[in-house]
């Protein structure tokens, strides 16, 4: 008698693929063959958004007595075939099995943050225990001085994964060594950069390792609170969070006297308001403090005067979430991962004109390529890839040209971005380096705490000649300009938002010169992304005077009558290119 | 003590001393616009930007402490030129209004527009614009000239403890007002007034009377309540035009609502300037001799008929201790009463 189960991805993306209509084709099949079968869903068995391929869906696999085969994008017609073939005769449908893209999806992968979300119960403390949980804080509190752990931990070369990459153990050993009564340990879950779900994706998927991370870093500095700055944006996280927390007091993971080693601590979960600024360390505690979320000059560092005038270690949740697993399989495991100074593996939000999206967890030192091409599955439709934006709104652009760069904070920065907190944003010909830069400017602008002129006039300024420059009313003297004022900002802005703001646009100056010179000397943006600069026309010979172009615009500015030439009056036309999307003879010239 | 070495020259300064300190002891002039000697540092205007050795980016000599050993450079055309782009900055998102702004004359701004020799804008761009919405009696505030420096508040929280005002808004848009930018209700101190290095914050009784030029500056004591702050009095044309406080002074330069705003009884035509006897239901002038008399006359007929328990005495919290001693001595050893108090219960 084989035994056959059935999973079919119900993911959001599998739903969003039409998931519910393959099971139900499933469901048919099965009892029209009169087979028997335990159909389960493939993605949501543990309460976390699938971390698969989302691009492939629906994806089913069939395990057949223990043998599992995976189906890419399945549709409610192919389920008879595989039943038939696969379920009942034993031959998996070989054409409709996965391609080699979706192993190098996952080959290329190293999971270490990500290795439990998905298998593990976010919300089951036994789960994570199971799974070989709290082991690491046992350890600690058991059989390692303070000395010890911050050894280990500088040794596995952990750097702080929430953009600047100061190395952990150092962080926690200058705290360590301040003579203190009180010391706070907080956890900066505020992930504000546009598009970043790193950090919301370890939180909700596993948000006992975060706990556990926080735990021996308090220990470590000797620290008996802390805090969780957790968006309020993330309800799943806090809930989650919460429930934690609660499991974990339970446990006897939190309260006084853990494990009967002594040490105490408490773990207090603060809401931020969703200011991107709020994310900078400085701003985040006064935030906690009740104070308006504006940085303040360092020196003094948290490590010394933090919160409240203590000295506060704050860490990111991807930093913290390593640390269970680095005292668990060693400091040598660890920096197995990596180079030489950038050690252990990075996660990434892969987005953008890549086939396969998602986040990825990597080893330091990938490169580009790998990504792009091998985890990412290369551009979409065929297209010319033409540059990466890393770091989100601090980092930079990278031209294809340097496609073979490593991915580590030494390679990126050299390059003139960052790691950052992990965004990768893959751009293709269609995309006009102007208009990204622009757009993560407005971002920055908007989002500025306005404590600093550099920051608050500059970057407005900044703005203000990018938007001349896409509107065609550039000046052959803006780029210098450009360049003079963003240097500027970058050597005088007071915290990290000011200093890396333009770095989009100084990046897509050094490597795409040539596309700001388009549109400021010949008033044309080769990608035709900015409207302002896009003429449309008729093209004579290909017109059917259809009278579609003319029922689509909006403006009013298209003539023509039935079955003869029409034209478009260029001093009414808005350049929505409605004309251009309706017209079915490819007779409107888009340049 | 601490030694460090700025601009090539040896100074030495108190542990705590911030390197902003450590030059303007040594007489080594750096530019600020947010800093204020009596309030936290902020490190908001960028102005003060140095270089110190072994640090890679310039910074802010006002929240950098003095180290021992260290090397720092105030001056230098990469300094300079950092410095200009700022108060271009600011100047891009100001009116350019310096002919009528009550400001000119002793505004810092204006003063650093001038040193740095800046004509031209090479930003131009938005400016923000605001509506005048000031109800009280007492603060013009003319946000538009407002370059966000917070000394307004900081030295509404750190000195007058009130908290009145706050940054609100983000980015470009920042602004300094009340909660929920409701009208300004609060002591009306005005220190905030008198920190303000622009135009942005005014007197309303002051505005469009007099630029600094015609004005005489006395320097006296508060007569308003027995602290005795010190005041320098504006006075044109014999007139009190403006009261402000000296940095100097005992009371730092701070003053409350009454020493700074309530000078206007001074040469109030509704002000006794001489005693005044009601004759016939008419109050009449009279001579000095004449009004105490009268007043010793009915004091004492009142208390030969009801007893002196029948009398109570009022005195002034603006009248000296000097005064109030005799005051209480006419009083228990003239008059034979106890009842005596004064006002000073605000
Ligand atoms: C504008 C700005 C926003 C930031 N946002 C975040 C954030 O959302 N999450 C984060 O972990 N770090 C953020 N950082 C970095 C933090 O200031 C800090 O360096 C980090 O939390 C330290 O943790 P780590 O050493 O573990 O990386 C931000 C920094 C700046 C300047
Ligand atoms: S750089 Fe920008 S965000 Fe940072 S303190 Fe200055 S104004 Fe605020
Ligand atoms: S007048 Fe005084 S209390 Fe009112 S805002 Fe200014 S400093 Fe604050
Ligand atoms: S009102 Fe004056 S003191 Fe207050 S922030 Fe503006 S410029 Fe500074």
């Amino acid at each position: 008698m084989t035994e056959t189960i059935i999973r079919v991805c119900m993911g959001p993306g599998g739903i969003a693929a039409g998931g519910a209509d393959v099971l139900a084709a499933f469901q048919s099949g099965l009892a029209d063959a009169q087979v028997s079968a335990t159909i389960e869903n493939r993605c949501t068995m543990h309460k976390v958004g699938c971390l698969g391929l989302c691009a492939k869906d629906v994806l089913v696999d069939i395990i057949r007595n223990g043998d599992k085969k995976t189906y890419e994008l399945v549709t409610p017609d192919m389920a008879g075939r595989i039943i038939t073939e696969h379920v009942i005769g034993g031959t998996p449908v070989a054409e409709w099995l996965v391609k080699d893209d979706y192993h190098a999806f996952h080959a290329k992968q190293v999971k270490v943050v990500l290795s439990d979300c998905g298998a593990v119960d976010p919300e089951s403390i036994d789960s994570y225990i199971a799974a070989g949980g709290y082991a690491a804080v046992r350890a600690v509190l058991t059989s390692m001085t303070r000395k010890d752990v911050i050894d280990l931990i500088k040794n596995s070369g952990l750097r702080g994964r929430g953009g600047a990459g100061f190395p952990t153990g150092v962080k926690w050993e200058n705290c360590s060594n301040v003579d203190a009564d009180t010391k706070y340990i907080i956890c900066n879950a505020d992930e504000g950069d546009p598009g970043a779900f790193m950090d919301r994706a370890a939180l909700e998927g596993n948000p006992h390792a975060v706990l556990e991370g926080m735990l021996i870093g308090a220990y470590a500095i000797g620290a008996r609170i802390g805090y969780v700055y957790v968006r309020a944006e993330y309800p799943l996280a806090v809930e989650r969070l919460n429930l934690a927390i609660r499991q974990a007091a339970e446990h006897g993971f939190l309260g006084e006297n853990i494990l009967g080693s002594g040490f105490g601590f408490t773990l207090r979960i603060k809401l931020g308001a969703g200011a991107f600024v709020c994310g900078e360390e400085t701003a985040l505690i006064a935030s906690i403090e009740g104070e308006r979320g504006m940085p303040r000059p360092k020196p003094p560092f948290p490590v010394y005067k933090g919160l409240w005038g203590k000295p506060t270690v704050i860490n990111n949740v991807e930093t913290l979430a390593n640390v269970p697993y680095i005292i668990r399989n060693g400091a040598d495991w660890f920096a197995s991962y990596g180079t030489e100074k950038s050690k252990g593996t990075k996660v990434f939000s892969l987005t953008g004109k890549v086939r396969n999206t998602g986040l990825i967890e990597v080893p330091m030192g990938i490169t580009l390529r790998e990504i792009i091409h091998e985890i990412g599955g290369g551009i979409e439709n065929g297209r010319r890839f033409k540059a990466v934006q890393t770091g989100g709104p601090s980092g930079g652009c990278i031209p294809a040209s340097m496609i073979d760069l490593n991915v580590d904070y030494e390679s990126l920065s050299k390059a003139g971005s960052i790691v950052g907190s992990g965004g990768m944003i893959v751009l293709d010909e269609d995309d006009c380096m102007v208009s990204v830069a622009k757009y993560f400017l407005q971002f920055t602008q908007a989002e500025s705490c306005g404590k600093c002129v550099p920051c608050r006039v500059g970057t407005k300024r900044l703005l203000e000649i990018m938007e001349r420059i896409t509107n065609g009313n550039g000046q052959e003297s803006d780029l210098d300009l450009l360049v003079k004022l963003g240097n500027d900002i970058r050597q005088t802005s007071l915290c990290g938002l000011g200093m890396t703001a333009p770095n989009p646009v100084l990046s897509t100056i050094k490597y795409f010169r040539d596309e700001y010179e388009a549109h400021i000397r010949d008033k044309k943006c080769p990608a035709k992304v900015c409207k302002n600069l896009l003429t449309f026309s008729v093209i004579a010979a290909a017109c059917k005077g259809c009278g579609a172009c003319l029922r689509a615009c909006p403006a009013g500015a298209v003539s023509g009558e039935k079955k003869k030439l029409h034209t478009i009056d260029q001093t009414r036309c808005v350049k929505c290119g409605a004309c251009f999307d309706a017209c079915k003879f490819k007779a409107i010239a888009k340049d | 003590m601490i030694s460090l070495t700025i601009d090539g020259k040896p100074v030495s300064v108190q542990e705590g001393s911030s390197v902003l300190d450590a030059a303007r002891s040594a007489g080594i002039p750096i530019p600020t616009l947010c800093h204020h000697p009596k309030l936290s540092a902020f490190g908001g205007c960028r102005l003060c930007i140095v270089r110190i050795e072994g640090i890679p980016r310039p910074v802010t000599s006002c929240t950098t402490p003095a180290a021992e050993g260290m090397v720092v450079t105030t001056a230098s055309p990469e300094i300079t030129a950092l410095r200009k782009t700022v108060l271009e900055l600011i100047l891009s998102d100001h009116p350019n209004d310096c002919m009528v702004c009550e400001g000119a004359g002793t505004c810092t701004l204006q003063e650093y527009a001038y040193a740095f020799g800046l004509r031209d804008n090479p930003y131009p761009g938005e400016r923000r614009q605001y509506e005048a919405c000031d109800a009280n009696p007492f603060i013009e505030r003319d946000m538009e000239k407002c370059i966000a420096c917070g000394r307004c508040v900081k030295v509404c929280d750190e000195i007058q403890g009130v908290a009145a005002i706050n940054f609100t808004y983000r980015g470009f848009k920042t602004k300094i007002c009340p909660a929920f930018e409701r009208e300004l209700d609060c002591e009306f101190c005005g220190q905030c007034v008198q920190v303000c290095p622009t135009g942005a914050l005014t007197g309303k009784q002051w505005a469009r009377t007099a630029r600094t030029l015609d004005v005489q500056k006395v320097r006296t004591v508060c007569g308003y309540c027995g602290v005795g702050c010190e005041v320098l009095l504006h006075v044109q044309n014999n007139r009190i035009i403006r009261v402000s406080a000296p940095d100097d002074g005992w009371n730092e330069g701070w003053l409350c609502v009454k020493g700074r705003f309530g000078y206007r009884f001074v040469d109030s035509p509704d002000r006794l300037t001489e005693p005044l006897i009601r004759k016939d239901g008419v109050l009449q002038p009279a001579s000095w001799d004449e009004a105490l008399q009268l007043v010793a006359d009915k004091l004492t007929a009142i208390k030969t008929q009801h007893g002196p328990d029948t009398i109570g005495g009022l005195s002034s919290a603006r009248c000296t201790t000097e005064e109030n001693y005799l005051f209480q001595k006419l009083m228990r050893a003239a008059i034979g009463t106890n009842n005596v108090d004064h006002c000073a219960r605000l």
